[in-house]
């Protein structure tokens, strides 16, 4: 099936990228291309097949639930684009 | 033989025995990269006084019989999608240019603690994702062996830094081939070990259930060495395995008794370049010669595996890569409206075409109503190429084909099409997908001198095996002492 260019839209919404008329253009004539790709998946019958969503069969891994040492706030924050002491600066959520 | 061209074996006997100090050898690799990496461009970062710094410390060590690490003193380069501590790391992309990690990744840990002189960080695919290192932010890295050609990607710096004799050692990631098909492209040994043996932490996250890290090396007694120092259980990565190291260098040279090699039918056919395809079958006879048993097996749904791939790492690479908000770290927008503005520009400006196209795709096979004929389907279909690996791995102890189905091709020659890039992973790609292991070392040159890998797969956690393998092909061959013109 077919990518329309509003649904091109909306993707680059849910991803969060602001893409140019362009961007928008070429990603939707590509888009197509690799989804018409994949579908050959469609071929197989996959009905009794578990999903593998990892290589290894781990599931939960438990530590004890003990105190160590972190790398603290200052360095945490070190790489904030904007900072306020020790918080980190983001545009207002609520009006 | 000049010292920046020998092994780091080589090189650590030499360091053993008084005949180089590791200040000595770490400025000539420094020379090397002075005098080449102007037309190879394989380093993002070279910090020569901060390798020197390190050198005279294992020198001082070893000077008064302190204890030394498996690698003192043996310059290694890194590629630039590892944390490195106060020192940069941007992965080959504009959002991070100013990133400074505020920790080391368990590898870098492990690199120190074996007295390894960090000589370097090398250039990518931005966020690994790539086959050519085109994608990178900053600069396309070349083939050493014809600089008018790609050296693969998306390890590609760490590949030629190694070919182009700039380092002994380098690290690289292997998401879908990203060791493997840049090792083969530049006439190298290298390795994607089975997915757990090698912590992922300090390993900035592209696809979580493929990514793994691995070594790039001159011959495969090296690559066993690295892949010993950095190999082992890390409490911060809980895919870590935790199963003992066994002593691969130790059963190296020890052929492997009534080998049974698996030749898959389905790597064979169309798109398979016939130079390559030439020096593959004289490697199998290689083998034959050895005394090993030939068996052709079939991995019928490997011909799926692009298709699988490129929904289930899309789909981890955008919810990974949706931590690059403007906020925490990385770039942001200097004018934006509210709050999803700020994300959607920062995220737009930061990252380059190939990164918000898996991105786009990722998000759209993740997104409501495609869920599961995309992502679900893909995992099915993962499952299934495993299967098929299981299944021969019961009937031979290693499958061995191209890594790649072409030598290194021109510079600009895939990038206007996705699809025809992706397709140069077509026989790597299926070993993430089922986590296993594999190596690939060189077998041949083409008519016109460019470097051909062999692969070497293998059941998960037989890396042992696995390096076993690829040493006995390369102890009847000379293919690994070759070094580009330069």
């Amino acid at each position: 099936m077919a990518l329309s260019h509003e649904e091109v839209e909306k993707v680059a919404l849910l991803a969060r990228l602001k893409l140019s008329e362009a961007e928008l253009e070429k990603f939707t004539t590509q888009l197509n291309q690799i989804v018409g790709y994949v579908e050959q998946l469609q071929q197989l019958d996959t009905e009794d097949v578990e999903p593998m969503a990892h290589p290894l069969p781990v599931t939960n891994v438990f530590r004890a639930d003990e105190v160590r040492p972190s790398i603290g706030t200052d360095a945490a924050l070190a790489n904030a684009p904007k900072r306020d002491e020790e918080f980190y600066l983001v545009p207002p959520v609520l009006d | 033989m000049d010292l920046i061209h020998a092994t780091a074996h080589e090189l650590l006997g030499k360091l053993d025995r008084r005949e180089v100090s590791a200040e000595e050898l770490t400025r000539a690799f420094l020379g090397q990269i002075e005098r080449l990496d102007g037309q190879v461009r394989a380093f993002l970062h070279v910090d020569g006084d901060y390798a020197i710094a390190k050198a005279k410390l294992v020198d001082g060590k070893r000077a008064i019989g302190d204890p030394i690490g498996k690698l003192a003193g043996v310059p290694i380069a890194v590629k630039d999608v590892l944390c490195t501590a106060g020192r940069a790391t941007t992965c080959g992309s504009k959002i991070l240019e100013h990133f400074v990690p505020p920790y080391d990744a368990f590898v870098i840990r492990r690199l120190k603690e074996a007295d390894a002189v960090l000589i370097g960080k090398t250039n990518c695919d931005e966020f690994a994702m790539g086959s050519s290192t085109e994608n990178s932010a900053y600069q396309t890295t070349r083939n050493p062996w014809d600089l008018e050609r790609i050296p693969g990607g998306s390890s590609g710096g760490s590949a030629a830094a190694v070919a182009a004799s700039m380092a002994p050692l380098a690290l690289g990631t292997d998401t879908g081939g990203s060791i493997r098909q840049p090792a083969s492209l530049c006439g190298v040994v290298g390795m994607k070990p089975t997915y757990g043996r090698v912590s992922r932490f300090g390993l900035v996250a592209f696809a979580s259930s493929l990514d793994q890290i691995g070594p790039f090396a001159h011959d495969v007694t090296d690559c066993a060495l690295l892949l010993e120092t950095i190999a082992g259980h890390d409490v911060m990565d809980s895919t870590s395995v935790d199963s003992p190291v066994p002593p691969y260098t130790q059963t190296l040279d020890t052929p492997l008794a009534g080998l049974r090699v698996g030749i898959v039918r389905e790597w064979f056919g169309v798109g398979l370049d016939g130079e390559v395809e030439a020096s593959i079958r004289a490697a199998i006879e290689i083998y034959r010669k050895l005394g090993a048993t030939i068996k052709e097996v079939s991995l019928p749904h490997s011909k799926y595996g692009i298709a699988a791939y490129y929904l289930v790492a899309t789909s981890e690479a955008s919810s990974n890569l949706a931590r690059y908000d403007g906020v925490h770290y990385g770039h942001r927008a200097n004018e934006f409206d509210d709050m999803i503005d700020m994300y959607s520009r920062s995220r737009a400006e930061g990252f380059g075409t190939e990164v918000k196209r898996r991105i786009m795709l990722g998000t759209y096979a993740l997104s409501a109503g495609y869920y599961d004929a995309y992502y679900v389907k893909a995992l099915k279909v993962r499952r299934l190429i495993r299967q098929d690996f299981d299944r021969a791995f019961e009937e031979v102890d290693v499958v061995v084909g191209p890594t790649a189905p072409t030598a290194a091709f021109k510079i600009g020659e895939k990038t206007e099409d996705p699809l025809s890039m992706w397709l140069s992973d077509i026989y790597t790609i299926t070993a993430n997908l089922a986590g296993i292991g594999g190596i690939s070392v060189p077998c041949g040159l083409t008519k016109s001198g460019l470097p051909i890998g062999l692969q070497i797969l293998a059941a998960p956690f037989e890396e042992e095996r696995l390096l076993r393998a690829a040493r006995m092909f390369e102890r009847e061959t000379d293919w690994h002492t070759k070094r580009p013109k330069l």
